[in-house]
């Protein structure tokens, strides 16, 4: 079971966002996507959720063709997507958040037990339960965003630059966590960066798209390694 | 000092019945973004479905009852057969942010001649089921009676009922997710689509209760050209304004007020000036505090 991508092209009106991208994410392992601005990266990632549609291509996960159907449908199937800033509904308050993510699911047991999981993840979550999002910092804000796609009980979780806007320190602790939630729930992750030297320290192989297009592919300790890289994404 | 009691409760009667319409449309535009003009229409079907009902079964409260499914389902019928289509073809484009407007409008004459078709154009009654003769002070006799006392009541279940569906349960945690932040609600999993069909038969509920208890208000007679249908969508409009479209204690409230206003109006400055008092009031919180009441100042718009 793994997340298999083949010519993925998706079109935004005239501009084709993503170009022929191939590439294999093997289960239980994170991959980091970087690129510059503007790469495709979150066009990339949310063609895989099911918001953008694809124009040619394919891409499954466990027999699942991700290119059909709504982002519901997805979750039902295992693939949970924390969009680009901090993906929480504002004016609802914490635990509302949470509960959002596992509302599909009817074995509202396993839900409470996702919800203590959650919260035993991030136990700042559980001291802010009633407060509304908004009033969140924005490290917290990114916790929650993930904590409420663990409520769905993904297999395949796919995140949009988590660390975006966050400080430095807030941003190696977000990092860590999800290396956690890979090495601890098996969970497969495609993390899309353009912190590039940050995902890559976590990440277990890369894909760098440049234009759309794949520019690089690897083993994240090979491409930290590999001069272009290095001069392009990492900046030394 | 009667008077002042009587303008009151008058206003409050009239208020409680446009919080109705109010919360119909703020539903409707959380769900979809759209004003629906159509909903003076779905009320006055479902007034009749109500009369139809009394004319069988002659009980009012059954009629009420089976009014407010049936506008639940003509409103989640209209949203399905008629609202997806036409929002998806005019998804972009200078045209695309008035067309589902305008075609609300249109849909409202169409209710209308079905209506005049299937009951004819004359007047029909339902005989409002309690006495619409005042209260008694002492000596004195109030405007406020009893069946006025039964819209007040019924209105306010119905807004306890909404509001506990809304903060206690997952439907009602699914439909604000949808409004506030749709796509987030899509990636946790909501059935945004559904969730979209059930605030309209909210909203179709909601207005076909205003519906009947309006006609219940007055001596119970209505035709389709009954104009208190048309103040009744403009009240409800304005007072949606006020509150700030987005909420419903908001809609609630401003309908209160809308309905105070109106009434101290007509009570003590002129009759003639009944009909311009709320459109004051709407420019007046439009100048003054043009995100409404409790509307949030520069609020997202999810």
């Amino acid at each position: 079971m793994s997340l298999i991508i083949q010519g993925l092209t998706v079109d935004h009106g005239a501009i084709r966002a993503v170009n022929d991208v191939s590439f294999t994410v093997e289960k239980g392992k994170l991959t980091a996507v970087i690129g510059a601005n503007g790469a495709g990266k979150s066009t990339l990632l949310r063609a895989l959720s099911g918001l953008n549609s694809a124009t040619a291509g394919t891409a499954e996960w466990s027999n699942h063709n991700l290119l059909h159907g709504k982002p519901e449908a997805h979750v039902r199937k295992g693939v949970s997507h924390v969009s680009e800033g901090k993906s929480v509904v504002a004016e609802l308050t914490v635990e509302e958040n949470l509960d959002l993510g596992a509302l599909w699911r009817r074995n509202r047991r396993e839900a409470t037990e996702s919800k203590n999981q959650a919260i035993e993840l991030f136990p700042r979550l559980g001291e802010r339960l009633s407060q509304r999002a908004d009033t969140l910092s924005g490290g917290e804000r990114q916790m929650l965003a993930i904590g409420r796609a663990l409520m769905s009980k993904p297999e395949l979780l796919l995140l949009d630059e988590p660390s975006l806007g966050l400080a430095p320190l807030v941003i190696e602790q977000i990092f860590q966590t999800i290396r956690g939630i890979v090495d601890s729930m098996g969970l497969t992750v495609v993390l899309v960066e353009q912190n590039a030297m940050g995902a890559l320290k976590i990440a277990d192989t890369a894909v760098v798209l440049n234009l759309g297009r794949v520019a690089a592919t690897g083993t994240a300790a090979d491409l930290i390694a590999d001069p272009a890289v290095r001069a392009a994404y990492l900046g030394y | 000092m009667i008077q002042f009691i009587n303008t009151i409760l008058i206003g409050l009667t009239s208020g409680a019945i446009y919080s109705l319409m109010a919360m119909a449309i703020v539903l409707v535009w959380r769900s979809t973004r759209v004003i629906n003009f159509a909903q003076a229409g779905l009320a006055l079907a479902s007034a009749y479905i109500g009369y139809q009902v009394v004319q069988s079964v002659s009980n009012y409260w059954v009629a009420l009852i089976v009014a407010m499914f049936a506008g639940a389902a003509l409103s989640a019928l209209i949203e399905i057969a008629f609202m997806r289509l036409l929002l998806k073809h005019t998804s972009s484009g200078p045209i695309a942010s008035v067309a589902p407007i305008i075609a609300t409008l249109g849909l409202l004459g169409i209710i209308k001649a079905g209506i005049a078709m299937i009951w004819g154009g004359q007047d029909v009654v339902v005989k409002p089921p309690l006495s619409n003769t005042g209260f008694s002070i002492g000596t004195h006799t109030l405007v406020f009676s009893p069946m006025k006392l039964a819209i007040v009541i019924s209105v306010a279940t119905l807004v306890l009922v909404f509001s506990l569906i809304f903060q206690r349960t997952n439907i009602g945690l699914a439909l604000r997710a949808s409004a506030f932040a749709p796509e987030i609600a899509r990636l946790a999993g909501v059935r945004v689509d559904l969730v979209r069909t059930l605030g309209w038969a909210l909203s179709g509920a909601a207005g076909a209760v205003a519906g009947l208890l309006l006609t219940s208000n007055g001596n119970g007679s209505f035709s389709p050209e009954s104009m208190e249908f048309s103040l009744l969508l403009i009240s409800g409009f304005i007072a949606a304004v006020i509150g700030g479209l987005e909420s419903l204690v908001g809609a609630v409230i401003g309908a209160l007020v809308l309905g105070l206003v109106t009434s101290f109006v007509l009570m003590y400055i002129s009759g003639s000036l009944f009909f311009i008092a709320p459109f004051v009031v709407l420019l007046l919180v439009l100048f003054l505090r043009p995100q409404g009441i409790i509307g949030v100042k520069a609020g997202r718009r999810a």
